[in-house]
């Protein structure tokens, strides 16, 4: 119980020295690539007609409520973007009057490198089989790190839930199981979205820009955007403009966790914290029996 | 319509035959049978009209006693009202209508033997369909048909029936007779016959050929239809006016006729505000209109359903009251990707202050407080001691 300052400072230079034999440079985190067995969504802008199937869809093979706090309210299933009741959501790019409206999907992106699950605390979001993105509610503190984290907007919390979860796709990984495509790719009338294997979806969308150079912006938003993800897209106009904002290759965790992994490489910050805590500790003990 | 002039061979066919209707007019009849009945019927899961003609062609003719309590004879009506009258004579030559107050050219006592004369020769085997309401109440005296009340004829003739169809909204649950205080204890047919098939076909009216439909599929297979819940047959009754409804796409842009004769009326929008109960009626007439006329139906001449297959909707719900959604769809709109935000006024930021402010200043005089209640050498000591 009593520890004088001879053994304090024993245990900190042992400490010291542990640290500098342990420790190496702090090493730039290496990047992902996506999981051999991965899949995902191959989303064509061109060919959407803004019907909602895929909306509806959703809606039914994930018993999601309706939202109907918007347009015509009580009347219609309109959601304003993804929200606690909408994993899936059609968006308008351009105002039909305006011009040729180009319609938008929007759904998790499935990252080869998420965000949210570098922000999960307690890994209640994970990167499984197929590289699916999928929340575990037993783990989730409702911190929602998660939704602040993603560059997407993706992962929404339960608002109006006494005890909430957090809502996103979980690209339907139950239907999937039963052999069954996700409900969007499913249901879509005109292929504008479709499902398979990660890697043949990639090089569908290459054969789509060389088949037709003149159609599209030549670029697959998701090839390598913030990491890769592993839903991609294709479309006529610039991605800036269907709401995609960030274009960097380097992944969102990338930093972040080279930051956070640097700094408690060895034990370095606890160390360091118990260290201070412990010398301020000691100096009040001694000025603690000076005053008695 | 005396049983004695049939002869022996009394499929439909020899008797359009005999009776010189014209075989276009007959497949011109089992075409619109087709269009009533699309999926769920023997007869008319065939290929094309004239494979559906030799169908039915093959059937006994069905003996039909057709029963009228408290009604108004639309029902009637709506079985004759053909647009062609050919039609109507073609209808009442396909099934044979052995006893009907309105139609058969007997009355008095030749009427009451007829009713007879139907029921001993085809015992067992007829099929009676019901117009109107029963009154029950004060044992059935509220309606009296050849001096005996309605309700012994109903028990009388359904007694040696082979099948009971309940015609309209007032057969099906009781109808107008039976909404509000209900004075004559006015019910359907389904509450009182209880040992035959009984299928409703409500409606105010009902369109005639899901009956002549239902009838026909009796004679040829000896069974009633597939029925939901409520007894309606499910060929006729499975689907809701609003997802089949032609102005369905105004209602998914949020196009609608605010009034009567507005020009969103003469546009030919939705009429949901103006009280529209297809949301929650199931029928088939979006698709199958009335008369043999195209858009003839309440919602095609730009008047909002009623509801008037539903109990608990017609003549319950006020006509112009709009109902709840039950299963909202998304709309023909879109959410736009940069969403506008909406600025946060003036005043209310001034009176986030001013409430903010409040809180700030609150929490500083109480926790001076606190800190005199502490400082109190008398309060500290109880507190310690315990």
């Amino acid at each position: 119980m009593a520890t004088d300052r001879r053994t304090l400072l024993k245990g900190l230079a042992a400490t010291a020295a542990t640290m500098t034999v342990v420790s190496t440079p702090a090493m730039a985190r290496e990047k992902k690539n996506p999981p051999t067995d991965a899949v995902g969504l191959l989303y064509d802008s061109t060919k959407c007609v803004g019907c909602k199937a895929c909306v509806a869809k959703c809606k039914e093979v994930n018993e999601l409520p309706a939202d109907t706090r918007n347009f015509g309210k009580g009347l219609y299933d309109s959601p304003d973007g993804l929200n606690e009741f909408t994993k899936n959501v059609i968006q308008l790019a351009k105002d039909g009057d305006a011009g040729k409206a180009v319609y938008v999907k929007k759904q998790c992106m499935h990252c080869i490198d998420p965000a949210c699950v570098g922000a999960c605390m307690l890994g209640a979001l994970q990167k499984g089989k197929y590289g699916i993105v999928s929340y575990n509610v037993a783990n989730c503190v409702g911190c929602r790190y998660c939704e602040m984290a993603c560059a997407f907007n993706v992962p929404k919390y339960e608002w109006t839930k006494v005890a909430p979860k957090i809502v996103k796709c979980e690209l339907c990984k139950d239907r999937l199981e039963q052999g069954k495509q996700p409900g969007c790719a499913e249901v879509c009338p005109r292929k504008a979205v479709i499902y398979g294997k990660y890697d043949e979806l990639l090089s569908e969308a290459h054969n789509r820009l060389a088949a037709e150079p003149s159609k599209y912006v030549q670029k697959i938003y998701g090839e390598k955007d913030l990491g890769g993800t592993q839903v991609l897209y294709l479309s006529a106009i610039p991605f800036e403009k269907l709401g995609f904002r960030f274009s960097n290759e380097e992944a969102v965790p990338h930093m972040q966790q080279t930051v956070q992994h640097g700094i408690y490489k060895g034990f370095a910050a606890p160390v360091a914290l118990y260290a201070i805590l412990g010398a301020v500790m000691f100096r009040n003990r001694k000025k603690g029996a000076a005053d008695e | 319509m005396s049983a004695s002039r049939i002869p022996a061979d009394d499929s439909i066919a020899a008797r359009l035959e005999r009776a010189g209707v014209s075989r276009r007019n007959f497949i011109t009849f089992c075409g619109k049978l087709m269009v009533v009945a699309p999926v769920g019927l023997a007869i008319t899961n065939h290929l094309g009209p004239e494979a559906v003609a030799a169908e039915i062609g093959k059937a006994k003719r069905p003996s039909v006693i057709w029963l009228q309590m408290q009604d108004c004879t639309g029902c009637t009506e709506t079985l004759l009202r053909t647009s062609q009258p050919d039609l109507a004579d073609l209808i009442l030559n396909v099934i044979s209508l052995d006893y009907h107050e309105t139609v058969m050219a007997a009355s008095g006592h030749d009427a009451e033997l007829a009713l007879q004369d139907a029921m001993n020769q085809n015992d067992g085997k007829y099929v009676v369909v019901v117009e109107g309401a029963i009154p029950t109440k004060d044992q059935g005296k509220y309606l009296y048909l050849a001096g005996k009340p309605g309700l012994q004829v109903l028990n009388d003739v359904t007694s040696r029936a082979a099948a009971v169809i309940s015609m309209g909204s007032c057969a099906s649950w009781g109808g107008v007779a039976s909404t509000g205080e209900n004075p004559t204890g006015s019910t359907g047919v389904i509450s009182l016959v209880k040992n035959k098939p009984v299928v409703n076909i409500p409606g105010c009216p009902p369109n005639p050929y899901v009956l002549l439909a239902t009838v026909l599929e009796y004679a040829r297979t000896g069974k009633v239809p597939a029925l939901d819940e409520q007894n309606r047959p499910k060929f006729a009754y499975d689907r809701l006016i609003h997802d089949h409804c032609p102005r369905r796409p105004h209602f998914d842009a949020g196009r609608f006729a605010g009034e009567f004769g507005d020009d969103n009326h003469r546009n030919g929008y939705c009429l949901y505000k103006l009280g529209c109960k297809g949301p929650v009626t199931h029928a088939a007439c979006s698709t199958r209109h009335f008369n043999e006329v195209v858009d003839a139906w309440p919602i095609g001449i730009g008047h909002p359903c009623v509801g008037c297959t539903e109990q608990g909707v017609v003549f319950t719900t006020p006509i112009h009251q709009t109902v709840d959604i039950k299963r909202p769809m998304p709309p023909d709109t879109y959410p736009a990707i940069f969403p506008e935000h909406k600025g946060v006024s003036a005043t209310a930021t001034g009176l986030a202050g001013v409430v903010g402010g409040a809180l700030v200043g609150a929490g500083l005089v109480a926790s001076r407080k606190l800190g005199n209640g502490n400082g109190n050498p008398e309060g500290e000591s109880t507190e310690t001691k315990e």
